[in-house]
């Protein structure tokens, strides 16, 4: 394609983009709401991820001992525990720091220990940590089989729900993305096809004096791509404000409530976004193109 | 330059030539007769590759388009002028612009089409009509618009079908002069026609078709058979 041609396509394009006002509209518009929606998901299942991520990395397991474990038996379960390769860390809790820590959450000075007689009920432990959250399961049921360990507690409910979450999240956007998508790739191939009917007499024209193919799908492909990237650059405008505002008016309201806010990451999902509006338009002009420039 | 030999062609069923073989020498002026339908306008689709044979070979400059590539097209259309009976401008530009126009698509330099544009333009007697749109000229322009559209990319072949159909008896013979004019410069001309006064006049090549056959081939022939 020599670049001095890429003026006419570029004027070809635009002119009939004026033409098909209304169409260009609600292809670019649909394309838009698809991309938006995808943005969403994705924004959704980074953000879950991201949360199941720092939650589930303070969920600790307890593994709580039998009575008469001591000494040199739970020095070998330690290691035995920091065999397994999922684990990151495991600390000792003592019974008498176990009851400390108790005192510190409810009691006030020596309130419980005397309404316990003197006598301390709880059982020594270990608290491990496993470096994935969606480990914990295995991880935990691993120990329980483990000799001198009487029980095992997790808060694996919150993570698994998580992860439960982000797998629907993916199916449900994917479902919703994929129809909005076919309506924006067949708005677009419509839009295109408007096109080629009006400028009929021109293409029948640059065919008998013998123009390339490329030469006669050039202007129409880049209409589809226009339409395409219009389409995005929207969603992604609208994602951007919404997303922004969003997670500082969270950070100022749910502190706790860590979301992901890494520009790195939300510039590469935009490009993302923007490659698919291309990806949309090209497919929808090549439609069009199978259907009308055949020889 | 052109040779068919046993051409067939079959659209749905229906037979549109049936085996047809003609030569036609580089440099010759060759009027194509016959009724509606015997498959004059088929035949002039094939030398363009608009339609390829069912059955049959076709060369154009040596060339077998039967088995060309369709890439390959557009090269063998650029040998090739093409003029219709209803002239097929683009009615929104200039007669400048639609001459233009043949250049701009095949990728012409814009200094060699602001040279070349004027000058065809000039030969075809149009240089004050450049600037005006196709519903501002008469008939006759239009046609002369066309056929310096067909030749502005300087074409070994002509091919014309039914220039003169939408035309009036004086601008069909001004037409025709075009055709001839050009002609004697060494461009190859075939004119599909039913002009039979314009046929007869001229005692040129005639080749006439009938049911899709060549049924007649006469040098310094006439419309209709000589009975």
């Amino acid at each position: 394609m020599p670049p001095k041609t890429w003026g006419y396509i570029l004027q070809e394009s635009i002119r009939s983009l004026k033409r098909n006002g209304w169409l260009n509209f609600a292809a670019a518009g649909t394309t838009a709401v698809s991309l938006f929606i995808l943005g969403v998901a994705i924004l959704l299942v980074i953000n879950t991820n991201f949360i199941a991520g720092s939650w589930g990395s303070n969920v600790e397991i307890m593994a709580y001992l039998n009575d008469g474990v001591t000494g040199d038996a739970v020095t070998a379960l330690r290691t035995q525990i920091l065999t397994i390769p999922e684990v990151k860390d495991v600390r000792f809790i003592s019974k008498d720091e176990a009851l400390a820590g108790l005192e510190q959450q409810f009691g006030q000075n020596g309130q419980l220990q005397e309404s316990l007689g003197g006598s301390n009920p709880l059982p020594d432990a270990f608290e491990v940590k496993t470096t994935d959250p969606r480990d914990v399961d295995g991880v935990a049921s691993l120990l329980g089989l483990m000799p001198g360990v009487s029980q095992v507690s997790y808060g694996q409910g919150v993570v698994d729900k998580l992860l439960e979450l982000t797998y629907w999240i993916r199916l449900v956007g994917l479902a919703i993305v994929g129809l909005l998508g076919l309506c924006a790739i067949f708005l677009i191939a419509t839009t295109i096809r408007l096109t080629m009917y009006a400028r009929r007499r021109e293409i029948g024209i640059m065919k008998m004096v013998g123009a390339t193919d490329w030469y006669v799908r050039w202007p129409f492909l880049l209409e589809g791509v226009i339409l395409g990237t219009t389409g995005a650059l929207l969603a992604i405008a609208i994602l951007y404000f919404s997303y922004s505002t969003l997670t500082s008016k969270i950070m100022e309201t749910l502190p706790f409530l860590p979301l992901m806010n890494s520009s790195l990451v939300l510039l590469q999902l935009f490009a993302g976004l923007l490659a698919t509006g291309a990806g949309l338009g090209i497919v929808g002009s090549l439609i069009s193109m199978h259907s009308y420039l055949q020889t | 330059m052109i040779q068919f030999f046993n051409v067939s062609k079959i659209y749905n069923g229906v037979r549109a030539l049936a085996g047809a073989t003609l030569q036609i020498e580089r440099g010759e002026f060759v009027f194509l007769v016959g009724p509606s339908g015997a498959g004059k306008t088929t035949l002039l689709k094939m030398i363009l590759r608009e339609e390829a044979p069912t059955r049959g070979q076709i060369y154009v400059s040596g060339r077998s388009i039967a088995r060309m590539k369709h890439g390959e097209i557009p090269a063998l259309r650029r040998q090739i002028g093409m003029v219709f009976q209803d002239f097929r401008l683009l009615p929104e530009r200039t007669a400048y612009e639609n001459v233009a126009f043949a250049m701009q698509v095949i990728g012409s330099r814009p200094a060699e089409i602001r040279r070349r544009v004027p000058e065809v333009l000039g030969q075809m007697g149009l240089a004050e009509a450049a600037d005006m749109l196709p519903r501002q000229l008469s008939g006759g322009q239009q046609q002369r618009v066309a056929i310096a559209r067909a030749l502005v990319n300087k074409p070994a072949l002509l091919i014309a079908d039914e220039p003169t159909g939408n035309l009036d008896r004086n601008t069909a013979w001004e037409i025709i002069n075009c055709l001839q004019e050009i002609n004697s410069q060494g461009t190859t001309v075939i004119m599909a026609t039913h002009a039979r006064e314009i046929v007869d006049a001229l005692r040129q090549r005639v080749i006439a078709l009938e049911n899709g056959r060549v049924v007649r081939d006469e040098h310094q022939g006439a419309y209709a058979n000589a009975t």
